[in-house]
Order: structure tokens, then sequence, then C-alpha cells
């Protein structure tokens, strides 16, 4: 058995959070940096330039890289070897987003009720996944994610015989449907399998992968490649002012699934894909 | 073509602007989001006035994270529009020259742009701390107690808007796409 203090969790996620508002990760980087070459569209490439300019200032001057700094997802993985000692780890966890949002400048976009929707005032509570793992380690992952883009994502429930051509209609409707709303170019999240809210979960976890790494599934792999191809034929284009980089990255995650069913979930999220990472 | 353009609009002069164009605003706007809008029609209800006048103004859809010391913003980049179409006929009826977001707008928004000869722009989504620099001021003038939703006067120079509908209802977010869409 490992202690680690609920204290520890707290910080580390009140940086992670400002950190993955100020920076992306490399390979979202990257990938942003090189469709600037591959752009065709002029309109295109002077959006993709601001974007990384953009992307600079916030870094230099620690300016959100966007002001929607996000409802925070975080995933937990806790080793099954650890003990957590110190108190609650929900509250422990909502804590380290209120501090981080709170010292770290970061917008509060949280209302306490759907309905009510009064703002909560520190960004709290968290949308918090825990996952019980081998070892002895804790590995968080916070994920502010914006609502521009989240507003655009969509569950299917398809029929087997609906099969990959429902799939890939499924994907590329509600990336038609995003456009601009969106804020493309976008990254494509998407869950195959499992049932209604499993399918969702693993289209949330794919906009984690790596952008520039296909799926270890060759077949997957293969599907994401073609839809890309077929999202940036929309013609949607960064900004949604046209062009040939409408989708960064398509990452497709699967599960086994019931006889009956293919669910299918599309979470779509904007160019400023954040995730920070962080480990205990 | 490119513009440099000040706000208060003239109307007259909003009048040339197409779908594509590049403009460049300085001068004086306001917030206003979601909250705001539904406060805003909820006083027009109940027959009561507006905390600022529409008439010729700009309403930027946008709702900053905060400044850190010494800066008078931070993040500031547009939301999604279609969720104040709801209320945009309206303020367009009474002089709202223009709106400025992101994404596309409802036939009801487009009508209301055309009958008032107003205009659309969109900032680019995700670029705000870019959009930041072009704002030198900032100050909450109504509903304060909304926070980030709060209506606030900007002061901003050579803020990059694109038009994407014009006073004649033309509609880049309709048009462009199809120029480099595979058929
Ligand atoms: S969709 Fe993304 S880039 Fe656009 S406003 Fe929301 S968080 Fe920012």
């Amino acid at each position: 058995m490992r202690s680690i203090q609920t204290e520890d969790i707290t910080k580390t996620i009140a940086e992670l959070c400002i950190k993955a508002n100020h920076y992306l990760t490399p390979d979202m980087a990257s990938v942003l940096e090189n469709a600037r070459s591959s752009e065709r569209s002029p309109v295109g490439c002077h959006v993709l330039n601001q974007l990384s300019e953009n992307l600079k200032i916030a870094g230099e001057d620690m300016i959100p890289i966007c002001q929607d700094t996000g409802m925070a997802v975080v995933f937990m993985e806790i080793g099954q070897d650890v003990h957590i000692e110190g108190g609650d780890l929900t509250e422990a966890v909502n804590e380290g987003v209120r501090r981080g949002y709170v010292d770290g400048y970061l917008r509060k976009s949280v209302v306490s009720d759907p309905l009510l929707r009064e703002n909560t005032g520190d960004n709290t509570p968290a949308v918090l996944y825990t996952e019980i793992v081998r070892g002895d380690k804790l590995r968080i992952t916070v994920a502010p994610k914006g609502f521009g883009s989240e507003n655009m994502s969509r569950v299917f429930m398809l029929k087997p015989a609906d099969g990959v051509e429902g799939v890939k209609n499924a994907i590329l409707t509600a990336v038609s449907d995003a456009g601009p709303n969106a804020c493309p170019p976008m990254v494509v999240g998407v869950g195959i399998g499992g049932t209604f809210e499993k399918a969702a979960l693993l289209a949330k976890k794919a906009l984690l992968r790596d952008v520039s790494k296909g799926s270890e599934l060759s077949h997957i792999a293969d599907l994401e490649k073609e839809m890309l191809e077929k999202i940036n034929g929309l013609g949607i284009g960064p900004g949604g002012l046209g062009g040939t980089t409408t989708a960064l990255a398509v990452n497709i995650n699967t599960y086994p699934t019931h006889i009956a069913g293919l669910p299918v979930a599309v979470n779509i999220c904007c160019h400023v894909n954040r995730h920070a990472v962080g480990e205990l | 073509m490119e513009y440099h353009i000040s706000a208060p609009l003239n109307k007259e002069e909003i009048k040339k602007l197409r779908i594509g164009d590049t403009v460049y605003i300085s001068g004086t706007i306001y917030t206003a989001r979601d909250a705001a809008h539904k406060r805003m029609q909820e006083a027009l209800d109940a027959g009561k006035e507006l905390p600022i006048s529409m008439e010729n103004n700009v309403i930027y859809y946008m709702g900053p994270s905060p400044a850190r010391e010494g800066r008078p913003i931070g993040s500031a980049g547009p939301t999604t529009a279609s969720r104040m179409d709801k209320y945009a006929p309206a303020l367009l009826d009474l002089g709202l020259a223009a709106m400025v977001g992101k994404g596309k707008r409802s036939p009801k928004v487009k009508e209301a742009v055309i009958r008032n000869k107003a205009v659309y722009f969109a900032a680019i989504g995700g670029a705000g701390a870019l959009l930041s620099k072009a704002i030198t001021a900032s100050e909450v003038v109504a509903y304060e107690d909304l926070g980030t939703e709060a209506i606030r006067k900007l002061t901003v120079n050579e803020f990059p808007v694109i038009v994407v509908m014009d006073c004649e209802g033309n509609d880049l977010y309709e048009t462009a796409p199809k120029e480099y869409a595979c058929q």
C-alpha cells in the first residue's frame, strides 16, 4: 500500500487546470502548425496563422488560449495499491479546480443547476471519472472542455445492419452540423460500441489520445484516416470560412457491444483540445 | 476588401461591407451573451429601458476570462452566436448596427439584418489571447452580478473581424465552404 495525501491531489489538479488552459500538448501544437502548410484557402491560412500567434501569446503572456476555459473534466486512474488519505477525494478534486480557476484567472463557466442557472463562481464541480488500475500510482488528466464544440456533439444508436457506412454517416453528420460553431479546425473524438453512456465516454477519451498517432487496431486506424480525409473534403475550413483543414485529427476508440446494437458517439472538440496529465 | 471603421458605427458606411471583407474596428463596443440577452429581453417585455442604447452600436458576444493585474481584460474571443438568435431581431429593430460572434445565424436573424441594413461579423473562435490585445479598456456597465456574462463597455483598437453576413443577407458560412468542398 502506498499512501497519497488529498492535499497533493488538490495541488496537482490546480496546476493542471492552469497548464491545460495556457499550453496545448506538443502533438496538438504540431498538427496545428503542420496544417498551415497544407491549407489551400488563403483565408484559411490567415486563420491558422492567427491561431498559431494566439498560442504563442497565451504561453508567453499567460492569457488563456480561449476565454472559454471550459468545464473541468477530470480522469483519475487510481492504482489498486494506493491508499488515499486526508479527506474526501471528490472534495479534493473540486478544491483543486476551485484553486486552479480562481488563482489562475480562468473563467468561471459552471452553473449549479441546469435549469435555475446560477453561476457557482469557482467553476466547480468538476466532472470526475475514476478508474481502478494496477500499481501504486495515481494518474490525473485534466481536460477543460469548451461548450461551443461540446454542444455540437452527438450520440447515435445505430442498428448492427447500419454497419461501417452508418458509422461514417454519423460522424459526417455531426461534423457538418457543427460547422463554424465548433471553432474548426476540430479534433473529432469517436466512440463506437459499449452502451449509450459508454460510447460517449469512449469518444471523450478519444480526444485525449495523441493526435499524431492512429489507433492500434489497423481497421480502425484506416477508418480514422478515411474519415479525416472525408471531413476535410467538406470544405468547412478554419473558422468555418472555407478551406481544406476542417479537422486536425479523428481519433476513434472502440469497445465490445451487444448483439442488437451499434452505439456511436461523436465528441467534437475545437482546435483548443486541452488536456494536461500529472502523476503522483 | 479591407476596411478600418470606428464604433459606434455609421450605418451608411456599413452598407458597403460585403461578405469576406476584413474589417478592423476601433472605438467603443459592448459585450453581451446568453444571460445578459435574456435580461434585456425581460426588460423589453416589461416595457422598461435597456441598460445600453442599441442605436448604431456593436454587440460582441463574448464573456472574458478574468484580467490579471495591470491588464484591461483576460482572454476575449467570440462565443457561438446562434444562442442569441432568439433575442437578436428585437435588438436589431432597436437600431443595433452590428453583432460580433462566431457561427451560423437563424433565418429570422438574417431577415432582421436585411430589414435594418445591419451586419454580422465573425471574430476568430479560439483566438481569445490574440484578440485581447486589441482591447484597451473594459468596464462593466450593467448586470454586474452576472460575472463574466455582465454587459461590458470595451474600448477597442483595430479589432479584427470578417464580414460573414452583410446587409443584403449574403452568408459567408454558406458560400465559402462550397468553394473547397470535394464533390
Ligand atoms: S469551441 Fe473551443 S475554441 Fe471555440 S470558444 Fe469554445 S473552447 Fe474556445
